[in-house]
């Protein structure tokens, strides 16, 4: 039994299978609208998350199965001081796989321990975020047809912002991979990130603070929001929420060809009339990301179609 | 000059770092053993000026020399069989230290869980990094660090 805790429990070549197996899904939905009958999928949400939530539970239905699940921690069992690995054992009981997000962060490796089902990490505080990799991988595959030889702005909360860190985890395991890190210095990506992702890999990297330089030399640029949520101090996220805002003016330094990705949702970082310009992917982005949960449903699971 | 005798089976700890004493006796659980400990603090070392050294007798398996790999890899450990000594033990840094140290992130599940073991992994050897298992929060041995 497999369980997803990191973008980096898959090899390159496993990561290309389940690349491909969305892939078909897309081209071919109606063959795979049965895979799952039969079968469960528990959505357990420690902290509010709808948009991921609710794109596992489409996947899942998509797939002809069934979700069953809570959406806080106010509403589990937590909220009466359940244990983790207690909750989990439980669920194993109730269904045929989990996808699990938890403000602390480690949480979903505490349950993948103690399950009988596969559980996947839907986001645990500011660790990791895999099925959103996944996702930003598969949006970039599809859209530009490659995930080497590309200079990839990650702009906004470097800090907080768990997609980026799995983003860095799972590209710089293809070739020709260029970052440009764009925070303000409050916001800069960890040291771990730094230390022993980049420079130990020999990936290169720059660190700017404006958006505007960087521009003109990416393929992809990938915004994120500044999260509230991440912040212990209210004054501290009220003066860098709105650090950067990407506009139509901004968008002409840009490349003809590249692409805006974003997590979702947007705040203020992305205006909205920067929503029809071509190069903005992000919306297309979210379907994607419902084609590679199901993919990965049907992998954990071993369905094959 | 203070004499202490020898013991008949059990580990003489050397060339402690003056003042660690306590820490490492708290550290390898020997108030929980049932068995003579001598804590000799600040005596004179002509390597280190000052040192402190531990004379544990009892069985050598009680004794955790992982944990002690990870406290600090400079002590010399002598195993004593017989009244004498048998071995002279080689530390090394653990591959995993297991309810020794906590992690200090807040957003850690270990802040929170019950009953779940502090597991710390040797993510760079050279650095004498440790990372926890669960939020990868970095840990450096304060020993390590000064060096």
């Amino acid at each position: 039994m497999r369980h997803l805790m990191s973008p980096l429990d898959f090899s390159v070549e496993e990561l290309d299978q389940l690349l491909d197996l969305a892939t078909d899904i897309e081209k071919h939905p109606q063959q795979y609208a049965h895979a799952c009958a039969g079968k469960k999928l528990a959505t357990c949400f420690y902290e509010p998350s709808t948009r991921t939530r609710l794109s596992f539970e489409a996947a899942m239905l998509n797939l002809g199965g069934s979700v069953l699940g809570f959406a806080s921690a106010d509403s589990s069992s937590a909220a009466k001081g359940e244990s983790v690995s207690d909750t989990i054992r439980v669920i194993s009981c109730y269904a045929d796989i989990c996808a699990m997000r938890h403000p602390k962060e480690g949480a979903p490796l505490v349950a993948s321990q103690r399950s009988k089902i596969p559980v996947i990490n839907a986001g645990d505080g500011g660790h990791q975020h895999p099925t959103q990799t996944l996702t930003d991988l598969l949006t970039i595959r599809s859209l530009s047809g490659t995930l080497g030889n590309m200079t990839i702005g990650l702009c906004g909360d470097l800090k907080f912002g768990r997609t980026v860190h799995s983003l860095i985890h799972a590209l710089i395991r293809y070739p020709n991979i260029r970052f440009v890190l764009i925070s303000p210095e409050e916001l800069r990506i960890p040291s771990l990130l730094r230390e022993d992702v980049l420079r130990a890999n020999n990936i290169p990297f720059e660190e700017v603070e404006r958006l505007e330089d960087a521009m003109p030399e990416l393929d992809i640029l990938y915004m994120t929001r500044v999260q509230r949520e991440r912040f212990f101090n209210e004054e501290d996220y009220v003066r860098l929420k709105d650090f950067y805002i990407l506009t139509k003016a901004k968008m002409e330094l840009a490349k003809e060809k590249m692409l805006i990705l974003h997590p979702l949702p947007r705040v203020n970082e992305i205006a909205v009339e920067v929503d029809d310009d071509p190069r903005a992917a992000y919306f297309r982005q979210a379907q994607y990301g419902v084609y590679v949960r199901m993919a990965l449903i049907l992998t954990l699971l071993e369905i094959t179609v | 000059m203070l004499n202490i005798s020898g013991i008949h089976e059990g580990i003489v700890l050397d060339h402690i770092q003056a003042g660690m004493s306590l820490q490492i006796y708290h550290d390898l659980k020997l108030d929980k053993l049932d068995c003579t400990v001598a804590i000799i603090r600040n005596a004179r070392s002509n390597k280190m000026g000052k040192k402190d050294i531990l004379k544990v007798e009892c069985p050598i398996e009680l004794i955790n020399l992982d944990i002690l790999g990870f406290i600090d890899h400079n002590i010399t450990v002598n195993i004593i069989k017989d009244d004498k000594i048998v071995k002279k033990e080689e530390l090394h840094l653990p591959k995993l230290v297991k309810n020794v140290i906590n992690c200090k992130n807040p957003r850690c599940i270990t802040s929170i869980e019950q009953g779940l073991d502090q597991i710390f992994v040797l993510t760079d050897e050279e650095k004498g990094t440790y990372r926890c298992k669960y939020c990868e929060e970095r840990y450096r041995s304060p020993k390590r660090k000064s060096q």
